[in-house]
């Protein structure tokens, strides 16, 4: 009991400290507090636009901005990491074992270097070394890419109407279809990498799990191999792979906060900036963590219903 | 009714040995198979060979601008590392005095490669820590013995990777251990403020931690006094740090059986008594590996603090090439020699973790026995 009543009274004493030095700290400088500032003008511009916002524009549109572009970023990301760490993580128990030794590299490769610096060589590599838009590569000219970015066939908004647009090769730019911006492309391509190299680990580790005898069995009821994968030893191995996956969705999330690097306009590239224009630090901080500690609790908490359906019914 | 018909029965199967069939089993097993292996091989000699016609052929390996300005889109110039390893690698330490941060990272490394080894998992440990620490510091940083003073906005490169890393594990150690035991304790208070410190620190970013210690810190100081960057930023990534381990930390508490902690209380020893030494030795000693792939996460992370202006490997190099128009084109070739040197510290670290797991699984089972 002693010690319950000296922590909480240490922790209340810490507390109190802190919030009054920040508010002598805040007098002395001149500092203005509070959220108000969210309904005046943000006046900076933003590259990936969501809800026609424009400079004049209050901060908490711009805000919602950038945790569209978040989740815009997590949601694609997490979704290629999960389908190309899955059949990374299933080549390791190929028979070829030139796909088992390429696979094994791959992860070590792509999960000892640091995220910021796969991702700054990313957008280095879109911004230097792919061919300018006049001259972009392109795949049967459907798909181009050069330092403008990805362009793409696409649906797209042409005066009031859904049409099916391609990109076109135009004097200068690609023109039409829809489109992704270099910085959009460096902080999806670097974190669906390196998220891949951990999620194949994820089902790697849940694969060894299941028990020899499940595939021999599978092999002896005339399954094949790519049959007893899929009927026998993936169900079993999800149970156990889907929890650290759940793990890697919100680093995944966390890690497209790396973007403010490379100048993608996200959440915390939008703090960073709003943080500098209002002075409103502490404001700008506590939106970030806000957001974030949401993200993820909805995360983890559609994870976990995911679990319970994956999980044996026992009779 | 029908007769039963066996089916022929299937050929034994084939023993393998030699060095052609085990070939043909691993590659050539099937047509599948076999079109794998040579797509596979023919992708990955492409690429082989547009590497070494870009990293050795075409490469211009001299520090010469110039030759490297001619050789641009063939190939790559190893030429930018010559000219600028010493300030990638130690920032903007003075030159004269380069030698210090030099021999202050072997005396950081020197710890932390006796931690590495069992015979040294002893409460004497934390004497070799503190030496090791306190030549570091001296070493660096200066104002004693002579050697001059360098203030710590001049540090930078591989030692301030090393420190930032190795410092904030240090400090968050002590730290998640009370709080993995806070969170299992069954006061009700302590549990809850333990949780929350976890809960709220797994969930949001690092960069918004370090945001925090950079520009947020400063306010909560009394007025006018302002802690150094470095020592913020290290507190921040220690309460970082600390809060992931301590979950780690508590997965080895869980493994400790609950006899062990009724024995302990039997015997008559205190609740900290029990703690010291009988349920942590075993509890720690299980989740070595994990806390050493802890560590080699934070280890990449500090690449972060590149975002809050300190200069450490990766800061230290936008710092060398950004500034100097002439080996600003070859950013690609430096980046892939400090991704080398991160490569090359987090695989020996995750082999070293992999080992460790092998040898205490093999021991715990060796206990059952």
């Amino acid at each position: 009991m002693t010690y319950q009543v000296l922590a909480v009274l240490v922790i209340a004493l810490l507390g109190w400290l802190l919030i009054s030095n920040t508010l002598a700290n805040m007098k002395a400088r001149g500092i203005q507090s509070g959220f108000d500032f969210l309904s005046q003008p943000a006046g900076f511009d933003i590259g990936e636009n969501w809800f026609n916002y424009e400079a004049g524009n209050p901060y908490w549109k711009a805000f919602l901005v950038g945790i569209m572009n978040t989740l815009r970023v997590a949601v694609i990301g997490c979704v290629l990491a999960t389908v190309l760490g899955t059949l990374l993580g299933i080549a390791r128990f190929s028979r070829n074992a030139l796909l088992r030794g390429l696979s094994y590299g791959y992860v070590e490769l792509f999960r000892n270097i640091p995220l910021l610096l796969q991702l700054l060589m990313w957008y280095l590599l879109f911004i230097e070394y792919l061919p300018a838009p006049n001259e972009a590569l392109s795949i049967g000219k459907f798909i181009f890419l050069s330092k403008n970015g990805l362009s793409f066939p696409s649906f797209v908004w042409d005066q009031g109407h859904l049409v099916f647009q391609l990109p076109v090769a135009g004097e200068m730019q690609v023109e039409g279809g829809g489109s992704l911006t270099p910085e959009f492309m460096a902080v999806l391509l670097g974190l669906v990498f390196y998220t891949a190299a951990f999620i194949a680990e994820v089902v790697r580790a849940g694969i060894a799990s299941v028990p020899t005898g499940q595939r021999e069995a599978g092999a002896s009821i005339g399954l094949s191999r790519a049959r007893t994968m899929r009927l026998i030893v993936l169900p079993q191995a999800l149970r156990l792979i889907i929890p650290p996956l759940t793990n890697q969705y919100l680093n995944l999330t966390k890690n497209s906060s790396l973007a403010v690097a490379v100048g993608y306009p996200e959440l915390v590239s939008i703090a960073n900036t709003s943080m500098n224009q209002s002075g409103r630090a502490v404001e700008c901080i506590a939106i970030i963590m806000l957001v974030y500690l949401t993200l993820s609790l909805i995360t983890s908490g559609l994870m976990n219903a995911f679990n319970r359906r994956a999980a044996i019914k026992e009779r | 009714m029908q007769a039963f018909q066996p089916i022929p029965a299937r050929p034994a199967p084939v023993h393998i040995a030699g060095v052609a069939a085990r070939l043909r089993q691993n590659y050539f097993s099937s047509p599948a198979n076999a079109m794998t292996t040579l797509l596979l091989l023919a992708a990955a000699l492409w690429l082989l060979a547009k590497g070494i016609d870009w990293g050795v052929l075409h490469a211009v390996f001299a520090a010469d601008a110039d030759r490297c300005q001619a050789a641009r889109g063939l190939g790559a110039c190893w030429g930018v590392i010559n000219e600028k390893a010493r300030f990638i690698l130690l920032g903007r330490y003075p030159q004269e005095e380069q030698w210090r941060p030099v021999l202050a990272s072997f005396a950081l490394m020197a710890p932390v490669f006796a931690s590495c080894s069992r015979r040294f998992w002893r409460p004497s440990l934390a004497l070799i820590w503190i030496a090791g620490l306190a030549v570091f510091f001296v070493l660096i940083g200066g104002g004693v013995a002579g050697l001059g003073k360098v203030p710590t906005d001049l540090w930078g490169g591989l030692p301030l990777t090393l420190m930032l890393s190795v410092l904030s594990m240090v400090l968050a150690f002590p730290l998640s251990v009370l709080v993995a035991l806070g969170r299992r304790s069954n006061l009700p208070a302590i549990r809850s403020i333990c949780l929350a410190y976890i809960e709220l620190i797994r969930g949001v970013p690092l960069i918004s931690v370090l945001f925090m210690a950079s520009f947020m810190f400063p306010l909560f100081m009394p007025v006018g006094k302002t802690p150094d960057v470095l020592v913020r930023v290290v507190i921040g990534i220690t309460l970082f740090a600390a809060a992931y381990m301590a979950e780690i930390i508590r997965g080895g508490l869980q493994t400790v059986g609950r006899g062990q902690v009724e024995a302990a209380a039997s015997m008559g020893l205190s609740y900290w008594q029990a703690q010291r030494k009988i349920i942590l030795p075993q509890a720690l000693a299980a989740v070595v590996p994990s806390i050493v792939n802890n560590f080699i996460s934070l280890f990449k992370d500090t690449s972060l603090v590149t975002i809050v202006s300190l200069y450490e490997l990766t800061g230290a190099l936008s710092l060398a090439l950004g500034s100097d128009p002439n080996w600003r084109p070859f950013k690609i070739e430096a980046y892939l020699f400090i991704a080398a040197i991160y490569f090359a510290f987090c695989y020996a670290m995750s082999r070293y973790s992999l080992r460790l797991e092998k040898r205490l699984a093999h021991g715990a089972h060796k206990n059952n026995d």
